[in-house]
């Protein structure tokens, strides 16, 4: 199947293999894979700070993905995606620590091992849509956060667990530097198994659930199944992004898992786009970059007449927080489909170049 | 002398319980009248208290003016959150709008940090009379207080949807929106005001909050613990959240009681409703009183 170098002007698609094709264009594939070598090339030239922020946008984006194949693509709400997060993690320390694995078998186990916690999950939530929905993930949420308090053999309760760094044939990722290319991996390889699943049966069934679910049910699609289904693949995302985390920082605790950190994973999923797959990592780095970017306006600020006027400098943290929230509203309300729709808009506008109508 | 710690516990969670019930009243009345799930209440006691509490101790108003004057500050607030933020929503999928209220919520949480500081503020004391016995236990003024403004709220609340011309016109538009527009109702002004009373009030729980505990930003808590009672009693019944909120209220001081005569688990007062959310959810998810949703095809 050879593709085009240019979008066409218009849709002149004449196989399914066309419409459903993950690079509608040999650019925007080349873009991609030049992309994926940038990144693999930064530890040569970029800092220690920029290399940290990538990880994070790494793991965090892994995990920002499953919620939008929960939320954008099966239109299940859920509010408690960070204990599912810090699941994973806690799995992994607690297989590499107490099991005995080597941690770059136990990331993917601790995946597993979240999916089942969803699927448990899940099970109710096949019969909940909507409000009802959001309501028992924040019950979730309070419940497992909880648990994670309680269950010192599994957590260490309050001083947390150790991870072990993850090492390959004797090979030890324990840096920043050798890092990236661990998170690297798992990004590409899960991003591009979210792009398939969504070109396979099970992916286009979740879909019609979220468009509408008693139109899918007369098409023959199990709604429990699928809904249990998503809830169990958003999971496994969230734990293998937490693990990763945990392996990134060699240390878990259960600071952090709030519902806070479950509403930062919602606002990467909408300010990147609900329903795209390029839009969660786009969110993610978003959010992530956002209070950097606040952190740089105070210090330009810093000892000026706004500075003294507002007192930023001790409302700092709060500061971010404020931008948090308000970065939400106004997506919400200027930019609903997010910044995947923004790039999109970009592109039309080059497609019809000089001459738009 | 466990019974009568049950007891004090119990009695205390009636008068919490009256609070989360004013709450929860505030929550459903929004979600009837505009179908949004409003995670920003908290923030509206939050606000409300704050403000009270700066009129009161740094502008040295007396507690009747700066009562007022919180009042008609939050019924704005509330109008305006509505007119400015969640009117562009309307028609969105649900979860942009859940999305709006968090955002609000995380958004003025930590604006109320930054204005007034994290450490929590009392409230300068209001009346003389420290705690009356009411069949010999102690019950402090401040709780009675707070159970008669509990009471005047829902007794104002009944009338106001029973007899007044605007809450009957509420009561349409929930009922149905289009018959309502075409009975010349307003269903803009409704949504608006709506927004504003459920404001004014969640105000009037936080000032009480703030002076029975002094006020923080733990009076957020008050939205989410909400979650609990509207479920319980079903998300559009106002008696239902009431009766809820009571519920809920009773049902923690007994799990703190359960915990800490027999269980020793820690924390079950916190995390008690939520398990008993969950088992609602699964087994009556319309609540106690709730109007099934009825979907034809």
């Amino acid at each position: 199947m050879s593709s085009d170098a240019f979008r066409p002007c218009g849709d002149f698609k004449t196989a399914y293999s066309r419409d459903q094709t993950i690079f509608p264009t040999s650019w925007s594939r080349n873009f991609c894979i030049l992309g994926i070598i940038a990144v693999s090339l930064a530890p040569f030239f970029a800092d220690r700070y920029v290399l940290s922020l990538l990880i994070q946008i790494g793991y965090l984006g892994i995990a920002a993905l499953g919620l939008n194949i929960l939320v954008g693509f099966t239109g299940q709400i859920s509010i408690g995606h960070a204990v599912f997060f810090g699941f994973g993690g806690f799995a992994s320390c607690f297989l590499s620590n107490q099991a005995g694995l080597p941690p770059a078998l136990s990331v993917p186990l601790a995946g597993l091992m979240t999916t089942a916690v969803g699927l448990v999950f899940g099970l109710p939530a096949a019969r909940l849509k909507g409000l009802y929905l959001a309501i028992a993930t924040l019950a979730a949420q309070f419940i497992l956060q909880d648990f994670f308090g309680r269950a010192q053999w599994f957590t260490g309760g309050v001083n947390g667990t150790v991870a072990p760094p993850i090492s390959l044939f004797g090979f030890a990722f324990d840096r920043d530097e050798r890092y990236l290319y661990v998170v690297l991996a798992y990004v590409v390889l899960l991003y591009v198994a979210a792009a398939n699943l969504l070109r396979t049966r099970d992916g286009r069934a979740i879909v019609a659930v979220r468009d509408y679910y008693l139109a899918a049910e007369m098409m023959g699609v199990n709604l429990a199944k699928y809904r249990t289904l998503s809830f169990g693949i958003a999971s496994f995302y969230a734990g293998i992004g937490g693990a990763l985390y945990a392996h990134y920082l060699g240390f878990m605790s259960i600071e952090g898992l709030d519902i806070g950190f479950s509403i930062q994973f919602l606002a990467m999923v909408i300010i990147g786009g609900l329903g795209s797959i390029m839009g969660s990592l786009l969110g993610t780095a978003f959010m992530i970059l956002l209070p950097q970017a606040v952190n740089a306006m105070v210090k330009t600020l810093d000892g000026g007449a706004i500075d003294h006027a507002l007192g930023l400098h001790e409302g700092l943290p709060f500061l971010r927080e404020m931008m948090i929230g308000a970065a939400i509203i106004l997506f919400l309300i200027f930019e609903p489909d997010g910044l995947a729709h923004r790039w999109k808009q970009i592109k039309a506008y080059w497609k019809l170049f000089p001459f738009s109508y | 002398m466990e019974w009568h710690l049950l007891l004090q516990l119990v009695m205390n969670g009636l008068i919490v319980g009256m609070l989360y019930g004013v709450v929860a009243m505030c929550f459903v009345l929004i979600y009837k009248a505009s179908q949004i799930v409003n995670f920003a209440q908290g923030e509206f006691l939050l606000i409300g208290a704050w403000i009270c509490w700066w009129l009161l101790t740094k502008q040295h108003l007396p507690f009747v003016w700066s009562f007022v004057v919180t009042l008609a500050f939050m019924m704005a607030f509330g109008l305006l959150v509505q007119i400015v933020v969640l009117r562009p929503l309307i028609g969105e999928p649900v979860i942009s709008v859940i999305m709006m209220t968090i955002g609000l919520s995380i958004f003025f949480q930590a604006l109320m940090k930054w204005v007034f500081g994290v450490l929590p503020q009392p409230f300068p004391p209001i009346t003389e009379i420290a705690s009356v016995s009411i069949l010999g236990l102690q019950v402090q003024t401040v709780y009675l207080m707070s159970m008669a403004v509990s009471v005047l709220l829902m007794g104002g609340f009944a009338w106001f949807f029973k007899s007044s011309r605007m809450g009957l016109a509420m009561r349409a538009t929930s009922f149905d929106q289009q018959v309502a527009q075409s009975l010349g109702i307003s269903v803009r002004q409704v949504f608006a005001l709506s927004w504003g009373i459920s404001a004014m009030v969640s105000a009037i729980a936080g000032i009480v909050v703030g002076v029975v505990n002094g006020v923080s930003g733990a009076l957020s808590i008050f939205g989410i613990k909400v979650f609990p009672a509207v479920i319980l009693g079903g998300l559009d019944s106002i008696v239902g959240a009431v009766l809820g909120g009571l519920i809920v209220g009773v049902l923690e001081n007994v799990a703190q009681f359960a915990d800490s005569q027999f269980l020793k688990w820690g924390n079950l007062y916190e995390i008690a409703p939520f398990y008993v959310l969950i088992v609602i959810l699964m087994i009556k998810p319309y609540g106690l009183f709730g109007k099934r949703d009825i979907e034809r095809v």
